[in-house]
Formats: C-alpha cells, sequence, structure tokens
C-alpha cells in the first residue's frame, strides 16, 4: 500500500466506522463503544505511521492524491500531508481515541449516534486540515459544523439551544463571507492567468490588485477570526463550552479552534501577502487584546468550563501574534502552541469532565481541597495547569516561548526602523504570562487546595481508563516541552515558504520582514543546523 | 565521567521520580534512603567536579546533552556548564541541600506526606542545579522557573490550610511579575547577543554593549526578574508569607539557595553589567534600600520564622549592593557564608518550633538554652556570625560589601556604605533580640507545653553542628580570591586604601554595637520592640506593617484588576456591548422576518408578479454587466 493510499485510509476510516455502526445492535453500547475506539485508535497508528514517513527535507506536499473531480471548474480532489499540516492532522488523530474513550460513561442518550457524530467530525476536521484545493476545504470546513452543532445541541447543557444557535449563527455567517471570497477568488485567479484552478498552490502562484486582495483577505479573516476566536468575535465560545458534553468541549479546544489560525497560516495570509501587510497592525493589535482580554475574563469566572474556555482566547492569541510576526521562530511558535493548547485545554476538559460527571456541577464554589480526596485526578490536573501556565520543561512553554520571542524579534526590527507599535504590543503581551499563572493557579488553587470539599459523596478517583486517557495527553505535553526539535524540524521548511509567500506580492521591495532582510548577528552566531 | 554533570543534574530527577511515584508504597526507610542518598550522591559527584576543575587549572567543563530547538539559524541547546562561579554555587547547593535533606528525615517524621515531602525537595534540587549549571540564559530560566514550581509546591505543602496555599501562590504570581521583566530582558539581549549561551554573551560585551544596544536596559530588566526571585524591593512581599512552609523548606529554599538565584543570575553575567553603570546603580541602590527596610521590620516581628525571612531579604540586599559596586566576588562570598549561618538560624528555628509542639511566637519562648543545648549553642553561633562577630563567617563577607560599598571605583559611595552600616547594626542588634527572647530570657513557655520540651533527634542536632561548624571556619575561604580570575573585584577609588583598616575596626564595632544595645535594653527586662513600639506608636505601626506594602498592591494592583475584569470586561463589554448588539441584531431579524412574513398573502397573482419582476431585473443587470 502506498504512502498516499494510507493517508486516504487514515481520511475515510471514521467514515467507514460510522457507516458499519447501524450493523451493530442497539442494545450493544459497548460494542458501539469499542468499534469507534478501535476505528480512532487505528486512525491514530496509521496517522503515525505517515508521520513517522514524513520527509522534513522535502518541501511541498508529501503523500499526494490528486483526481480530477469537476474539471470544467478546475475543481480537483486533492488532499496531502506538508509541513503546514502534519502536526495538526497528527493532533486531531492523536485527539480521537482520548475523545471516545474519554466519553465512555459520560454519554448515555443516544449512544450510537453520539459516535457517529463524533466520527464524522473527525472525518471532516482532518479533511479541512489535509485538503489542498480550496473547494474541497470549504466542503470540509463547512461540513463540520454539522456533527458540531449535533454533539452540543442533542447531548448538550440546559442552555444547549441558545449555545448551539449562537454557534452556528456566528460561524455560519463567517462562512457565508468566505463563500462568497472563495468563488471571487477562483474568478479572479481564473482572469489573471487563464486556467481555472482551486488548487492552493496554484492560487499562491496567484497576485491579486491590492483592494480585491484587501477585499478577500477582510472575508476570509472575518470567517477564521470567528472560528480562532479573536476578540471580540468570541462570545460564541464559553457559551458553545459551557454547554456542549465534555467530549464536544475537547474537539472544539483541541481541534476546532485551530481551523481558524490553520486558515490564516495556509491560507488567509500567504493568498494575500499585501493586504496582510495592511492588515497586520490590527491583527496584531486584536492578538495582543485576545491574550489579556481573555485573561483578564478566565479570571473572574465562576464556572470551571468557564475558566478553561476564556483562556483558550488567551493562548490562542498568542498563536495569531506569533503567525502575524512573520518571524520564523514566531511561525514556529505558532504552530507548536496550536497543538499544545490542543492538549492542555483538550486534557483540562477532560478533566472538567470527569469531575463533572462524579459530582454533577462546575461551579467552582462548591469544591475544595481535591488533592486529599481525589489525589492521582489533582496530580493530572496540576500537571495540566502547569503546561496551560506555559512553565518550562512542558508544551505550554516551548510555544509561548518561541511566540513572544518571535513576536519581539520582529518587533524590534521594525523598532529600529522606527516603529514602536510592534514593540508595545509584544512587551504587553508578555503580561499574558503573569495572567496566565494568575488564572490558572486561581482556579486549581480554589478546587485542590483548601478545605476538602465535594458536592457529591462518595467520590472515587481516576479509573484506570481515564489515567490512561490523561496519561498519554501527559506524555505528549512533556515530548513536546523537553524535546519540541522533532516535530519543529516537520513544520520548519513550511514555515519558511509561508515567510516567502508572505514576502512576495505587488507592494514594491517586498516587506522589512523578509528573511534576508535580518542585520547580521554579532558574535556568537550559531551555525544553521537545518537541512 | 564524561557525563559528570549530567549526572549532578538528573540523580535529584531521579530521587523525584520515585518518591513521587512510589514512596508512599515504599515506606518512610526507602523514601529516606532514596531522598537523602541521591542529593549525597550529587554532592559527591560535584566535588569531584570541582576537584577536576581545580585541576584543569579553572578551564570551564561543558557538557551538551542535547539540543533542545533549532529554528532557522538559531539552536537551543541544553548544555551544562562548571566553571568557577557555577562550582561554588553547585557546592553550596548539593552540600547544604544534602543537610538538610538529612535533618528533614527527623524534622518530618510523622507527617504523613512524607514520600511527597521528599518529592518535592528532590525536584527543588533538580532545578536548582538546572539553574546554576545551566549554560545558557534560557536554560538557567528553566531551572529559575522550575524551583519557583517547587518552592509553590513547598509552601503549600500542607495543602489544607487555605492560608498556606495562598502564600504558595502569592509566591508564584510575584514571582511571575519578576519573570515577564526576566523574559524581557532575555530578548532583547538575543537581539543584542545573537545567543543565549553566557559564556558567550560575556564575550560579546566584553568589549562594550553591541551597536544599538544598550547593556543597562538588558540589565535593568533582567533584575526586575531578580527583584521577584531574590525577594528585593518592590517584590520582595511573597518571602515573608512564604514561611508557611515547613521550616527545612524555609532553610533550603527560602534563605541557603532559591533566594539567591537572583544573586547567581547577575554574578553569572556580571560581561553584561559591567558595561551597565546604569543598571548597576539600580541594583545598589534597590539592594542597600531593601536590605535596610527589611532590617527594620525585623525589628519589630514576633514570628521567628518572620524575623529570619526579613532578615534573609536584608541579607539578600547586601549581597546586591556588592553586585551593584562591581565586587561580584564578595556576592558570591556573602551569598556563600549567608548559605550556612541562614541555614543553620532556620533550622535551629525549626528545632525550637519543634520542641514546643508548633509554637513559634517569640513572646511565649525564653528559657530554653538549658532545655535545648545543642540547638541553643548551634543558634547562638549562627547568630553570631550573621551579626558579624569576628572571625565568624559572616564577619568576612560582610565586611567586604562595607569596604566596596565605599571604595569601590565602580559606583561605591559614602550613603551606600552609611546604609549598609546601618543595616549591619541593627541586624546585630535583632539577632540579640531573637537569641535573647528565645533561649535566655525567663521562660514564657506555659506549664503544659514546657513539660514537653524536648531536645531534638540526631539527625537534627547533626546537621545543626555542621552547619554551626560551617558558619564559624566558613570565611576563612577565600571566595572572592577564588573566584578572582573570573570576576575581578573592583578598582579602589584613589585615596581610600588608608581607610580599609580603621573601618574593617568599624564593622567589628557596628556588630558588638548592635549587640550591646540590644542587651541594654534586654538586661532592664524590656523587649526593645516593645519599647519602639511605646516611644514612636506611629512609626512602629507602620515599620510592624510592613510598610503596608502588601496593602498597597492589594488596593492599587489586585483589587482593579478583578474589577476591570468583571465589570469592564465581563459585565460591560463581553455581555452588554457584545452580545447586547447580538441578540439586539436577532431580535431585529426576528421582526423583520415577521413583518416580511406578511408579504406572504397567499395572493398567487402577487407572487407570480414578484417573480416575474425578479427574473427582469436580473435580465436586466446581466446585460449591463456582461
Amino acid at each position: 500500500m502506498s504512502d498516499a493510499t494510507v493517508l486516504n485510509l487514515v481520511l475515510y476510516l471514521p467514515v467507514l466506522g460510522a457507516l458499519a455502526l447501524p450493523a451493530i445492535p442497539v442494545r450493544r453500547e459497548d460494542l458501539t463503544r469499542a468499534l469507534a475506539l478501535a476505528v480512532m485508535g487505528l486512525q491514530f497508528l496509521l496517522t503515525a505511521y505517515l508521520y513517522a514517513r514524513f520527509d522534513p527535507a522535502v518541501a511541498g506536499l508529501q503523500f499526494e492524491t490528486r483526481l480530477p473531480w469537476i474539471p470544467s471548474w478546475g475543481v480537483s480532489y486533492q488532499i496531502g500531508l506538508d509541513g503546514f499540516n502534519v502536526l495538526l492532522v497528527l493532533l486531531t488523530a492523536f485527539l480521537g481515541p482520548l475523545v471516545v474513550a474519554g466519553a465512555f460513561t459520560a454519554i448515555r442518550k443516544d449512544v450510537k449516534l453520539f459516535h457517529a457524530m463524533v466520527l464524522l467530525l473527525q472525518f471532516t476536521m482532518l479533511g479541512t486540515f489535509l485538503a489542498q484545493d480550496l473547494f474541497l476545504f470549504y466542503l470540509f470546513w463547512e461540513a463540520m459544523l454539522i456533527p458540531m452543532f449535533l454533539i452540543i445541541g442533542v447531548w448538550g447543557g440546559e442552555r444547549r439551544v441558545y449555545a448551539t444557535v449562537k454557534f452556528v449563527l456566528y460561524t455560519a455567517f463567517g462562512s457565508i463571507l468566505m463563500l462568497g471570497a472563495v468563488i471571487y477568488l477562483a474568478y479572479a485567479a481564473h482572469a489573471g492567468s487563464g486556467v481555472s484552478s482551486f488548487a492552493f498552490a496554484d492560487l499562491y502562484r496567484t497576485t491579486l490588485p491590492v483592494p480585491a486582495q484587501t477585499v478577500l483577505l477582510a472575508a476570509f479573516a472575518l470567517s477564521f477570526a470567528i472560528k480562532v476566536p479573536m476578540v471580540p468575535f468570541h462570545t460564541w465560545l464559553p457559551d458553545a463550552h459551557v454547554e456542549a458534553p465534555t467530549a464536544g468541549s475537547v474537539i472544539l479546544a483541541g481541534v476546532l479552534l485551530k481551523m481558524g489560525t490553520y486558515g490564516f497560516l495556509k491560507l488567509g495570509f500567504p493568498l494575500f501577502p499585501d493586504a496582510t501587510r495592511l492588515f497586520t497592525p490590527a491583527i496584531m493589535t486584536l492578538s495582543v487584546v485576545s491574550i489579556l482580554y481573555g485573561a483578564g475574563l478566565a479570571l473572574v469566572q465562576t464556572d470551571i468550563k468557564r475558566v478553561i474556555a476564556y483562556s483558550s482566547i488567551s493562548h490562542l492569541g498568542y498563536v495569531m501574534l506569533g503567525l502575524v510576526s512573520a518571524d520564523l521562530l514566531g511561525i514556529q511558535g505558532a504552530i507548536l502552541q496550536m497543538v499544545s493548547h490542543g492538549l492542555t485545554a483538550g486534557g483540562l476538559f477532560l478533566l472538567v469532565g470527569m469531575i463533572y460527571e462524579r459530582c454533577h456541577t462546575r461551579e467552582l464554589a462548591a469544591y475544595g481541597g481535591l488533592a486529599r480526596i481525589l489525589p492521582v485526578y489533582s496530580v493530572f490536573f496540576m500537571i495540566l495547569t502547569l503546561a496551560a501556565i506555559g512553565l518550562p520543561t512542558t508544551s505550554g512553554f516551548t510555544g509561548e516561548f518561541l511566540v513572544l520571542l518571535g513576536a519581539f524579534s520582529a518587533a524590534w526590527q521594525q523598532y529600529e526602523l522606527g516603529a514602536v507599535q510592534p514593540l508595545a504590543l509584544s512587551g504587553a503581551a508578555v503580561l499574558g504570562v503573569v495572567l496566565g499563572a494568575l488564572y490558572m493557579l486561581r482556579l486549581a488553587g480554589r478546587l485542590l487546595f483548601g478545605e476538602a470539599r465535594v458536592p457529591h459523596q462518595p467520590v472515587v478517583d481516576l479509573a484506570l481508563r481515564e489515567k490512561l486517557v490523561l496519561g498519554a495527553i501527559v506524555a505528549g505535553v512533556f515530548a513536546l516541552g523537553l524535546y519540541p526539535q522533532e516535530p519543529l524540524r516537520k513544520s520548519e521548511l513550511a514555515a519558511r515558504q509561508y515567510q516567502e509567500l508572505l514576502a512576495r506580492g505587488v507592494g514594491a521591495g517586498g516587506p522589512a520582514r523578509a528573511p534576508e532582510a535580518r542585520p547580521p548577528r554579532p558574535a556568537g552566531q550559531t551555525a544553521g543546523k537545518t537541512p | 565521567m564524561s557525563h559528570l554533570l549530567v549526572w549532578i543534574v538528573l540523580l535529584p530527577l531521579a530521587g523525584f521520580l520515585f518518591n513521587g511515584l512510589a514512596g508512599d508504597r515504599l515506606g518512610a526507610r526507602a523514601v529516606s534512603l532514596v531522598g537523602c542518598g541521591l542529593p549525597i550522591g550529587s554532592f559527591t559527584l560535584t566535588v569531584a567536579g570541582a576537584i577536576a576543575l581545580a585541576a584543569a587549572g579553572g578551564e570551564p567543563r561543558v557538557e551538551t546533552a542535547f539540543t533542545w530547538a533549532t529554528v532557522g539559524d538559531h539552536s537551543f541547546e541544553v548544555a551544562f556548564y562548571l566553571d568557577r562561579l557555577s562550582v561554588v554555587m553547585a557546592l553550596v547547593v548539593t552540600g547544604v541541600g544534602s543537610l538538610i535533606h538529612v535533618y528533614s528525615t527527623g524534622y518530618m517524621r510523622d507527617d504523613p506526606g512524607y514520600a511527597r515531602y521528599f518529592a518535592y525537595l528532590n525536584l527543588f534540587l533538580f532545578f536548582m542545579l538546572v539553574l546554576v549549571l545551566g549554560r545558557s540564559l534560557l536554560v538557567l530560566f528553566v531551572g529559575w522557573e522550575g524551583v519557583g514550581l517547587a518552592s509553590y509546591l513547598l509552601i503549600g505543602f500542607w495543602f489544607q490550610d487555605p492560608e498556606k496555599a495562598r502564600a504558595g501562590k502569592k509566591a508564584f504570581i510575584t514571582n511571575r511579575v519578576g519573570d515577564a521583566g526576566f523574559l524581557l530582558g532575555m530578548f532583547v539581549l538575543f537581539q543584542a547577543a545573537g545567543t543565549l549561551e553566557m559564556d558567550r554573551v560575556n564575550a560579546v560585551f566584553s568589549t562594550g554593549a553591541p551597536a544599538g544596544f544598550s547593556a543597562s536596559l538588558i540589565g535593568v530588566l533582567l533584575f526586575v526578574g531578580a527583584t521577584g526571585k531574590s525577594a528585593q524591593i518592590p517584590l520582595h512581599v511573597w518571602l515573608p508569607d512564604a514561611m508557611a512552609g515547613p521550616t527545612p523548606v524555609s532553610a533550603l529554599i527560602h534563605a541557603a539557595t532559591m533566594v539567591t538565584a537572583g544573586v547567581y543570575m547577575v554574578a553569572r553575567l556580571s560581561g553584561i553589567y559591567g558595561q551597565a553603570p546604569e543598571a548597576s546603580a539600580v541594583i545598589a541602590a534597590v539592594g542597600v534600600l531593601t536590605a535596610l527596610f527589611a532590617a527594620t521590620v525585623a525589628l519589630t516581628q514576633n514570628d521567628i520564622k518572620k524575623v529570619l525571612a526579613y532578615s534573609t531579604i536584608s541579607q539578600l540586599g547586601l549581597m546586591f549592593l556588592a553586585l551593584g559596586v562591581g565586587a561580584y566576588g564578595v556576592a558570591v562570598f556573602h551569598l556563600y557564608t549567608h548559605a550556612f549561618f541562614k541555614a543553620c538560624l532556620f533550622l535551629g528555628a525549626g528545632s525550637v518550633i519543634h520542641a514546643l509542639g508548633g509554637e513559634q511566637d517569640i513572646r511565649r519562648m525564653g528559657g530554653l538554652a538549658r532545655r535545648v543545648p545543642t540547638t541553643f549553642a548551634t543558634f547562638a553561633v549562627a547568630a553570631a556570625a550573621i551579626a558579624g562577630i569576628p572571625p565568624l563567617a559572616g564577619f568576612f563577607s560582610k565586611d567586604e560589601i562595607l569596604w566596596f560599598a565605599l571604595a569601590s571605583r565602580s559606583g561605591g559611595a559614602l550613603w551606600l556604605w552609611a546604609l549598609a552600616a546601618l543595616t549591619a547594626f541593627l541586624t546585630a542588634f535583632y539577632m540579640a533580640r531573637l537569641l535573647w527572647l528565645t533561649f535566655l530570657a525567663p521562660s514564657r513557655v506555659d506549664a503544659e507545653t514546657a513539660r514537653h520540651v524536648h531536645e531534638s533527634p540526631r539527625s537534627m542536632t547533626g546537621v545543626l553542628i555542621a552547619l554551626a561548624a560551617l558558619s564559624a571556619v566558613g570565611g576563612f575561604v577565600g571566595v572572592p580570591h577564588l573566584l578572582e580570575p573570573l570576576l575581578p573585584l573592583p578598582e579602589v577609588r584613589p585615596g581610600l586604601d588608608a581607610l580599609e583598616t580603621p573601618l574593617v575596626l568599624l564593622s567589628v564595632l557596628l556588630a558588638v554595637g548592635g549587640v550591646g544595645a540590644a542587651a541594654y535594653v534586654l538586661a532592664a527586662g524590656e523587649d526593645p520592640a516593645e519599647v519602639f513600639r511605646r516611644r514612636f506608636p506611629g512609626l512602629h505601626r507602620l515599620v510592624a506593617g510592613k510598610y503596608f506594602v502588601d496593602e498597597a498592591y492589594e488596593r492599587w494592583v489586585t483589587r482593579p484588576l478583578y474589577w476591570v475584569s468583571d465589570r469592564v470586561f465581563l459585565r460591560f463589554s463581553d455581555r452588554r456591548v457584545l452580545d447586547g448588539s447580538l441578540h439586539a441584531l436577532a431580535a431585529l431579524a426576528e421582526r423583520s422576518a415577521a413583518r416580511l412574513s406578511r408579504a406572504q398573502t397567499g395572493n398567487l397573482q402577487l407572487y407570480a408578479f414578484l417573480v416575474l419582476a425578479g427574473i427582469a431585473a436580473g435580465l436586466l443587470w446581466s446585460l449591463r454587466h456582461v
């Protein structure tokens, strides 16, 4: 079997699984769960295999499949792995089995439908990452909404209807703008080159006039910014999180939010380099606002889940900051921060789910001193808290450090050219590390320390299944914290390609941030080790 | 051994993993054996490293463990570095650290969290060694944050008491504020030097700061981090609260080792600070002001550990004073002697608290000299050492600080010396008060407690004796001289050479005078703090209230932060403005839909007309545009 076939298998396995579900008798919920878990597990193993085979020294697509689909429009079925998506695909496949295993006891209603939805969601998310054709990308992007809508709407909490409507309206609004932009973009690309194509690679080669770029980027950016979410397009997120079942929250925080940042990384910024330069000050400002504003909101929440929901806004602000810095350190940091946030926020939502299953409330005030009653639970909670804070040796530190260093490096160079604003903003972003510690330690402290208190007796500590799920996440957190070298190598060429794409465009002379524009360093320069 | 440094670092980590994962199941004996054995192993290896270093004539030893991350041209490596400076630190950390581990086997014997305690203590030692031995500022920062974590966990070790858990959080957050500055300093430094490896950084700065960069800016930003970790004004507020942790923790982390990390960092980067006169002036000023400020507070405290905590802040201030006037080696000298006598004092306090069944208020102590003689004797030696009585260790190091505060050509000044001298006097004074009220004054211990007073087990007294001995003779090791090839002492201002001997005499006089003045008041049966309160009630309130710094932060930082987050961000902006306009939009859509639905009259003719009109409009538009 060729690697390209394996990649297709990875993509369609969840669909096969979902199709096989009806064959299982309704009463056999255990078989349903086992099947879903097996499918997800296999999918992860195959993805890990592809990840290992992925050659970091090769630029562009690997394991590519390209078939004509709607030739008259220039639409093709094209998927493949590259440095942009390889880590996110791995993350998605990694979280898949954990989501299923985490929901073993939580989901009691319509078990089959639930697993079908989780599998379909997995399919659409992977499709979105893997798609290399804008048309295909858009289809997956839209399709993703449906299973998520159902997961929150059917298995959600009390105010689930409000939450789903808000979630769908927000994202659908963004999607409509994006649809318009996609059509216009294909039309303009055709007008420019005479060739009809939706392939990203072809679109990268088109350069549109600046006004067109501006309009298009505005549409794309709004759609992506809602998904990230960036302040002020974020108010759907806490409601969606709070009402979603644990599995929904984990997928939402773990993978779905990265669609927005991935969209910026793969499409928004590289397709419209001139417009990106115009937008950069605004996006950078919003990123820093998101970091601080999200942290401030997380600080005053009384619902455990809301704290983590708002912290996502703050953490994804770092990702955006790294992306707009256009500095290699910042871009690489942003990619790593995406994966790291997927692990830490996903893990924390799992932990919230586990305590909710036991005590049926998410009110922070109802708890205290869990470190005494649930010691194993508390150790996991503490580790993931520290990872969210960005303590060195955890993945959170790697991401935050590289992003902040990259953003600062870029800002310093602009400062030398006379611009103060980026420097002030990247300096302000560093305050996020203080606020992050404040809200996370407030949460962990109230939950774990103090007088032992739970709203529901008796509570039992984690079962083996739960320990394994969390153990896997913690292993990932430390792997990225202690040895990020390996994943960083896989994405380095893509990060460079992103830089080059940003540096092109009709704006004369390219941006000040082109990689070769760096002034020579004084002594102490370390030799490049990249292949 | 080719990976000597790696092993020094890894042994305590192995202890952490062992005790953390399996300690509870294997029993106290295994926990003590591993928990103390591995640190002692690290100490032994460090001694071997020191011998090898001496044999190599001080040539630094570099070990690269692995490459953490490579991004473009930048490679961040995890490498360890042993030179004259880091070897002194590593010896102090593993040496005093091992002693305190041993002491803990007695002190924590009956605690249900025994294994967890040793796991945390080993974790601390691991991160502290990463901090000390790291070659790059990034690796140092990993240790820097890591010791902060261990400190957080150990301050809140008895986490069921919300007060203690809160103290841990306060320490972490305050340190994070400093770390934000530290990160910024690191970022600017990275722009300037293109590397974070400290030996290379020092080399880059040896000929002045790179063009377009200010060494003082970098220096001040990094020093912000040091004010957090080393509890200097204005980020000192966490250290007194940190006394909530077990007393051996206060001795190891909050007196002897972790809090000196800021001092070590500045000395490590002397290449930068040597080119940064403004930053150095800031450090000297902050140091001496902190020293004096904390010494005055120490006068008024009645909790035995709080007195020692403020004393630590004060002594750290003196170390920064030395750094600020370019006497890096002298600062490290005081760091080294301070580690002995302050660890001894804290552990002695622990022994007293142990003997009194948890009592910490010196107003309810007294007369313990005969009941716990070993504790008393060792405490007395250490107290005399910190007071600066010759020829004990503290005398040598403090005297040199005073001398360079006045005489250094790089920033020495009369006012620095005067404030430092006043601090030295106050130090002798409050230590005499502490010693008297605890051990010598008539007993104020209640009868029930008094019956149970007992000397501590040998695991504890043995450590006290060892530390007291080091406090007594440690000053004869000329640390500044050993470090001189790496950290040359500053030149002396012209015309001051003749003052050196008279100033030595003056420092002796200050120490003796401080003790004497305290004795004068105490002999009359009065507590000097009481006298102070009676004579100057207003001033006493200010000093005993720790100058109300905590209250100011609460009022001007914490509460506004929560207020803005809650009222402005959450209630106003998120709910009113954003969600409010969304809901308004939704309501509008609903209303217009209701109105539009009136167009659905059921009249077929109207529908047909509308359809035709639509088609016509579409055709017209496409004729115009295509």
